[in-house]
């Protein structure tokens, strides 16, 4: 190979992915190794990557307990609810009692946080969410990691994690190539904190052309947190908990700000409130405990998300779609439609774009909804992601091994996406994730965890023949053509990212089927799933932009087989609207009040599956327990 | 949306190559300018409209279901700390302007170094704080939350 190899040695903390849980973990490093080296690999420029790289309107996870709002027990319980369960408690309860010293350090480097005239608090669009001027969340909060860090690679694709070869499990760095160079980037570090994003674009998006850029998460998050930690041996959990957001059709422009700031509502396409008449038939697949339409209306408990979707789906099938949402009553306001535009170009752009080349005002018309195609991350309403350890004050003995936020592998950290069972944490809640993995794993290396680290001139090397295999393959079997993409030796990444996509929609539950799958699908899903992988291995890479993509796709297709095997493994249906077991058409608390765990041998490719106990906090005096 | 680059504006500078988070702005080897490479993995996030010297990118709206004659441009400037839209509809009729803050702060003055405050005491180390902690958590004397404090306990099982 023609390119050269970069070693980066003495590495303390290396932070993987720099959005918001990564420039928080590079942030915070600092603060607790203040003579440790703290080194930033990422994909792209950190200014403007991640999730949060064209800016947000609202901060979604704060707890106000400044203002005497929200405790952040209170959270977790709405979290618990909306994820019909599901949720590691105790690594919620510890990202909301630390958030809102993360917003308020936000404010004071400058993120403009609106404030209520009346009362001076943060201006509330919702229970949890503050209203901000966030085009330059991303640059801000990336400012702050550039002075922590001693060195930030950007335009590094991590494509593996390095693992110690003189101990077992235990994690000793990362390697990947620069996307401009093309060069071979060895980090040797003592920590790696994960912090890379969950996966769009692993089913089919409802677009077809060019729109398919216009996913709801971004194109970028190619599930690099799951494909690093999966091929590390790390254990996850929750990965069959993808989620489907009912949001502006095409555009996929956020609804949070219209339902709860404007005052917005649905209806179908008769006009008619349409969502009360699902729920007694929707009773009967959860239960009462989990949909109790009375009890919420009396307590403002929300209807948990997939529930809501659920209705959606149902009505779009029985054909009384469209779903609009009204805006004409409220876009009469004109400080209420300058906040509704502002909210899309806040975060969302091209559905402004797309409002203003359909001549679509919503003063005048009620724009159309939709259900996106699924979605596979760790940090909005869904929680999918590592098992990780929580802190030592609050965790039970099965969720916690020494260091929070530490995965099952030694000195391998995640933050974001990367975690799982702790949905709702969105951008400050990633960002805290983020310092707290930080601390931790400054502790690990204080503690002599870190000791004796080697790492084979061997390793090094199968993983730069395997980097650059792509383009190799290229280079050997493209002049067997005369010329174009057909070829019977390879495939290229976009092709390998199209039959994926197929796969998981016809198989894993995407929108061309409704969400609905069961075993036998999930079986032939399986199959064709590792024909995929043998494909995977004659990918092959035009240029350094199509390695990228080849690695991206590799990714893709690891987090991919984990949630379908997650998936087969959970027998019930536990979030309708999400996705349907049409063989197991019940949610089961009798078998399925559980946290599904899954391990995937790096050696064999094997997977085993387990079940792990779920923990709730409750109110030591029992007779407040069902105060939520 | 994608992007694209107008010849006559574009002066090869790669600022947008620079800042794309999605890899997909390029400089064509014959023009020697900047182009959007791979437009079903543009997510319309203007990073590179907005950093681009010259005003030289738009945007199109996705030909799959975004019909033509549309514009939405965007002025960000970090001096004045604002950033400025403009919104024109298909049809002519609905022309909008809208002004933003970026920050409340001259720009990259707000952020602390780390490296300069006070070491953390072994007593923190070993707390569940984290910095800046308690204090900001509520700007006042109040610690941070535990189950004891807050009369919880975690128990396993099915509770409602």
């Amino acid at each position: 190979m023609k390119f050269d190899t970069v070693i980066e040695d003495d590495i303390d903390i290396l932070v993987c992915g720099a959005g918001l849980g990564g420039t928080g973990a590079a942030f915070e490093a600092r603060y607790w190794g203040q003579d440790k080296k703290i080194v930033i690999a990422e994909k792209a420029n950190i200014d403007r990557s991640g999730a949060v790289a064209q800016g947000l309107y609202a901060i979604n996870c704060y707890m106000g307990t400044r203002f005497g709002e929200n405790n952040p027990e209170d959270h977790v319980r709405y979290a618990r609810i909306d994820l019909m369960g599901m949720v590691r408690e105790d690594l919620l309860f510890d990202m909301a009692r630390h958030v809102d010293s993360t917003v308020h350090q936000f404010e004071e480097w400058g993120l403009p946080l609106m404030r209520d005239p009346k009362t001076g608090n943060y201006l509330r669009e919702g229970r949890w969410q503050i209203m901000i001027h966030g085009e330059s969340y991303k640059p801000i909060v990336a400012d702050a990691a550039k002075k922590s860090a001693d060195k930030v690679f950007n335009r590094i694709c991590v494509t593996h994690l390095l693992m110690d070869d003189a101990k077992e499990n235990r994690v000793a760095g990362a390697v990947g190539f620069n996307v401009r160079t093309g060069n071979y980037h060895v980090f040797k570090s003592k920590t790696v904190i994960v912090a890379a994003g969950g996966a769009s674009n692993i089913f089919k998006p409802r677009s077809v052309g060019e729109g398919a850029g216009r996913v709801w998460y971004a194109p970028w998050s190619s599930g690099s947190a799951y494909g690093l930690l999966i091929n590390a041996g790390a254990k996850m959990t929750q990965m069959e908990n993808r989620i489907v957001l009912a949001r502006f059709k095409d555009g996929y422009g956020p609804v949070g700000a219209y339902f709860l700031h404007l005052k917005t509502y649905t209806q179908n396409g008769m006009g008619e409130e349409y969502e009360s008449k699902w729920w007694e038939s929707l009773q009967e697949i959860v239960g009462k405990e989990y949909l109790d339409p009375e009890a919420s209306h009396l307590s403002h408990r929300p209807i948990p998300t997939c529930l809501r979707n659920h209705a959606f789906i149902q009505e779009v099938n029985a054909g009384r779609g469209p779903i609009h949402m009204v805006t004409m009553e409220a876009f009469q306001d004109p400080h209420l439609e300058e906040i509704g535009w502002h909210n899309f170009l806040g975060m969302t752009v091209g559905q402004a774009v797309l409002w203003a080349s359909t001549d679509v005002d919503p003063k005048y018309e009620n724009p159309e909804l939709t259900t996106s195609e699924p979605y596979v991350m760790g940090s909005h309403a869904t929680g999918c992601g590592a098992w990780c350890s929580g802190p030592s004050d609050l965790s039970p003995p099965e969720y916690q091994w020494g260091y929070n936020r530490m995965t099952t592998v030694e000195g391998l950290f995640g933050a974001g996406d990367a975690v799982g069972g702790t949905p709702h944490a969105f951008s400050s809640g990633s960002f805290t994730e983020g310092r707290i993995a930080a601390k931790a794993a400054c502790q690990y290396i204080e503690d002599g965890k870190a000791e004796g680290i080697k790492i084979s001139d061997e390793q090094i090397e199968r993983r730069k023949q395997e980097v650059y295999k792509p383009m190799e393959t290229y280079r050997v079997f493209r002049n067997e053509i005369t010329a174009g993409s057909v070829n019977p030796n390879y495939i290229n990444p976009r092709q390998a990212l199209d039959r994926l996509q197929k796969l998981m929609d016809e198989y894993a539950g995407g929108v061309t089927v409704s969400y609905m799958t069961n075993e036998k699908l999930l079986n032939i899903g399986l199959k064709k799933l590792k024909m995929l992988e043998e494909d995977l291995e004659k990918v092959a890479a035009e240029d350094i932009h199509e390695l990228l993509r080849a690695w991206e796709i590799k990714h893709r297709h690891l987090t991919s087989e984990s949630v379908v095997q997650h998936t087969l493994f959970r027998k019930e249906t536990r979030w309708p609207g999400y996705y349907y077991r049409g063989d197991h058409m019940k949610l089961d608390d009798a078998n399925w009040h559980v946290l599904t765990v899954s391990r995937r041998d790096p050696e064999t490719g094997e997977y085993t599956m387990e079940k792990a106990p779920l923990y709730h906090l409750v109110d030591v005096d029992k007779d407040k327990e069902n105060a939520a | 949306m994608p992007t694209f680059v107008y010849m006559t504006r574009c002066d090869g500078c790669g600022h947008c190559v620079d800042i794309c988070p999605s890899d997909i702005m390029h400089i064509d080897k014959t023009t020697r300018r900047a182009y959007n490479i791979e437009p079903n993995m543009c997510w319309e996030c203007y990073s590179c409209v907005k950093a681009c010297p010259h005003q030289a990118i738009d945007v199109r709206g996705y030909a799959d279901f975004a019909p033509l004659g549309h514009s939405v441009r965007v002025k960000r400037d970090e001096e004045k700390g604002v950033i400025a839209w403009r919104i024109k509809f298909r049809n002519g009729e609905k022309d909008m302007e809208l002004l933003a803050p970026i920050t409340t702060k001259p720009w990259g003055s707000g952020t602390p170094q780390l490296r300069e405050v006070d070491a953390p005491s072994k007593e923190q180390r070993e707390s569940q704080l984290l910095f800046n902690e308690p204090k900001y958590i509520r700007f006042d004397e109040g610690d941070i939350h535990t189950l004891e404090s807050n009369g919880l306990e975690m128990k396993q099982g099915v509770n409602y």
